[in-house]
């Protein structure tokens, strides 16, 4: 081994970044990323520069490595396989020691796996498929701070999908117009309203009348139907001590949730959930930005990794797709996400994208929230696919409804609980979707408006981020 | 007003044979059931009167109806609702919830405000019905011959 300490630059695999023999340990945390190697760059070895850059190495030689137990802290390439049907693409796996991490933060996490090496010139590209984390490191993030079943018991909603609309136009009104639009929606049925991404405090509309207005909507419509009912007032904003003003006023009116966007980074989401925890507040979050680097195949981080970080970040309900609506979202990676964001433990599954198995040891699960282009006439769809711990957004399909938005809401109301009735009560509700929710509407007229309406409104386009079924390290 | 708690409340009231169906759902998926009344409809009111502990080892859906059946003759003018558990590990919480009866009349609530500095405003919701003790709530309340609402539809 003496050549491995001479200077100069040798090849990463030779450096002990490659070791095909590796047997990975129950503590470690282990990754798959997608490699595309430049020409003449031989898998194992793009693998190892993966694992090199992502934990010690540098381009060169250092002696200083010497100076410490450096096998423990290199991260390990021990598997590639090539991507099955696609030419020059490789699914590479690294484990990295405990060690290596700080305890409790995203940010460090993600410094290290996705810090340097998505630049490194001799990969074309680079995808940071699945991370499996162990329960050693799970343990050090109290996740989210209520959780799909605290937050059932605290709204005193069961055994049907929760229900909310985005109050559209998402920008231009005035704070006593949006508080209108929360109020009808909220009378005629949903159960929670939600700001948009982009609402913050615009001069259009400032955050504090928005807020007011809200929860006099909120109230109101408690009052009117006896149930509990929300808005997720948005509470981003440039600097963290606007944003825990906000929370805090929000929370002193009484409002029962507050949301974040993803754009405001891992170590601010963190803190807002401390806060969420703190205060009894739910903790919404709009994945704002995500598909800028989500969406790509060859290139980016999954979503699926998204969903993980986010989880253990803490946040109680995450945006995590449709399938059925108007945003990418191949079928099979959606329940992959769904998997992630509400199992307790699950198996690999390389037919939703699931690389690892994976143990939350009983960390509470986050709420996938589906939004984007969906109406009451794909209630059956919706329930096939995403299930019942989901909050389906109708935005469109709730305040374009022809008689009105509280009859939009009641509309999407009677839908779901007929679908839920229809299928507990035994039935094929899948292939009988369509005509539940025509008999359902000869009862119900907003319903009946909708269906014809939407009724055939689909979104059909090929989804770019698919699954490979890739095999599974054993 | 028709409050609309519980899984159903924007369908037409259940039919005994439909409750039967949901009951047939929970007994499929081991979830014991229990009933529960009140006739303060807040909707923060969590903790109802249970009629009788949770019926664990009562399997027999036709017995199951039964006791929906004597705790709606017992309590008319009370909401009753039906409650699934699901006691498994990550769950230990209601899996479904759904009224079974209603008041033949709900007054509904009033919504109070107490305005404050800064255009701030404290909301409360005040059920009408608890204005009266209770048990003297809902028209001839737990007299055993009051009618109970049915199939009032959306």
């Amino acid at each position: 081994m003496a050549d491995r300490w001479s200077a100069g630059v040798i090849p990463y695999a030779e450096m002990g970044y490659w070791q095909p023999d590796y047997e990975p340990k129950d503590t470690d945390i282990l990754c798959a990323f997608r490699v595309t190697p430049q020409e003449g760059v031989p898998p194992e070895e793009a693998g190892a520069a993966v694992a090199g850059e992502s934990s010690t190495a540098t381009w060169t030689v250092v002696w200083t490595d010497r100076l410490t137990t450096y096998e423990h802290y290199q991260a390990k390439c021990y598997r590639v396989d090539a991507v099955p049907g696609v030419d020059g693409q490789w699914i590479a796996y690294i484990a990295y020691d405990l060690d290596l991490f700080e305890e409790g933060s995203i940010a460090n996490l993600t410094s290290s796996i996705i810090g340097n090496v998505f630049g490194f010139k001799p990969l074309k590209a680079l995808r940071l498929e699945d991370m499996r984390i162990p329960t050693q490191y799970v343990k050090t993030f109290q996740g989210p701070p209520h959780g799909i079943v605290q937050e059932r018991e605290y709204l005193n909603k069961f055994g049907r999908p929760l229900l909310g609309a985005t109050t559209k136009p998402k920008l231009g009104l005035s704070s006593r117009n949006y508080g209108r639009v929360v109020y009808e929606a909220l009378r005629g049925g949903l159960d929670f309203t939600k700001d948009d991404e982009n609402i913050n405090s615009q001069p259009f509309m400032r955050w504090r009348d928005r807020y007011l207005a809200c929860m006099e909507a909120v109230n109101k419509a408690q009052a009117e139907t006896g149930e509990v009912k929300g808005h997720y007032l948005n509470i981003t904003a440039g600097d963290m001590e606007e944003m825990y003003e906000r929370a805090e006023f929000a929370r002193d009116l009484g409002s029962v949730i507050v949301m974040l966007d993803l754009t405001v980074g891992y170590t601010a989401i963190q803190s807002m959930s401390k806060w969420a925890r703190r205060n009894g507040v739910i903790l919404h979050l709009h994945r704002a930005g995500h598909a800028t680097y989500t969406r790509q195949k060859n290139h980016g981080v999954s979503f699926r990794v998204i969903s993980k970080w986010m989880r253990l970040a803490g946040v109680d309900h995450i945006h995590a797709g449709t399938v059925v609506g108007k945003l990418e979202g191949d079928p099979a990676s959606v329940h992959g996400f769904y998997d992630v964001l509400r199992k307790n433990s699950y198996a690999a599954d390389p037919s939703k994208g699931l690389f690892f198995d994976q143990e939350w040891a009983s960390m509470p699960a986050t709420l996938p929230v589906a939004s984007g282009g969906i109406h009451a006439g794909q209630m059956h769809q919706l329930l096939h696919h995403l299930g019942e711990d989901t909050i389906l957004q109708f935005g469109g399909g709730t305040i374009g409804h022809p008689m009105g938005i509280a009859q939009g809401a009641e509309a999407n109301r009677v839908a779901v609980e007929a679908m839920i009735k229809a299928r507990n009560e035994g039935r094929d509700y899948l292939a009988e979707g369509p005509d539940i929710l025509r008999d359902a509407g000869k009862r119900n007229k907003p319903l009946e408006m909708a269906l014809s309406t939407w009724g055939d409104i689909t979104f059909d386009y090929a989804s770019t981020d698919t699954v490979d079924a890739t095999p599974t390290p054993s | 007003m028709r409050i609309t708690q519980g899984t159903f409340s924007f369908l037409p009231d259940l039919t005994d044979d439909e409750i039967r169906l949901q009951i047939d759902y929970a007994l499929a998926h081991e979830w014991p059931l229990s009933i529960e009344f009140t006739d303060d409809p807040h909707p923060r009111n969590t903790y109802w009167e249970m009629w009788g502990l949770p019926m664990f080892d009562l399997q027999d859906p036709a017995a199951l109806l039964d006791e929906v059946r004597a705790c709606r003759e017992e309590h008319p003018e009370h909401y009753v609702r039906v409650i699934a558990y699901d006691a498994s590990l990550g769950r230990q919480t209601v899996a479904l919830s759904f009224l079974v009866n209603r008041p033949s009349e709900e007054p509904g609530f009033r919504l109070e405000r107490q305005e404050g500095k800064d255009r701030q405003i404290a909301y409360t919701t005040h059920a009408y019905a608890t204005d009266r003790p209770s048990g003297q709530r809902y028209g001839r309340a737990d007299s055993g011959r009051g009618a109970r609402s049915n199939g009032h539809g959306r």
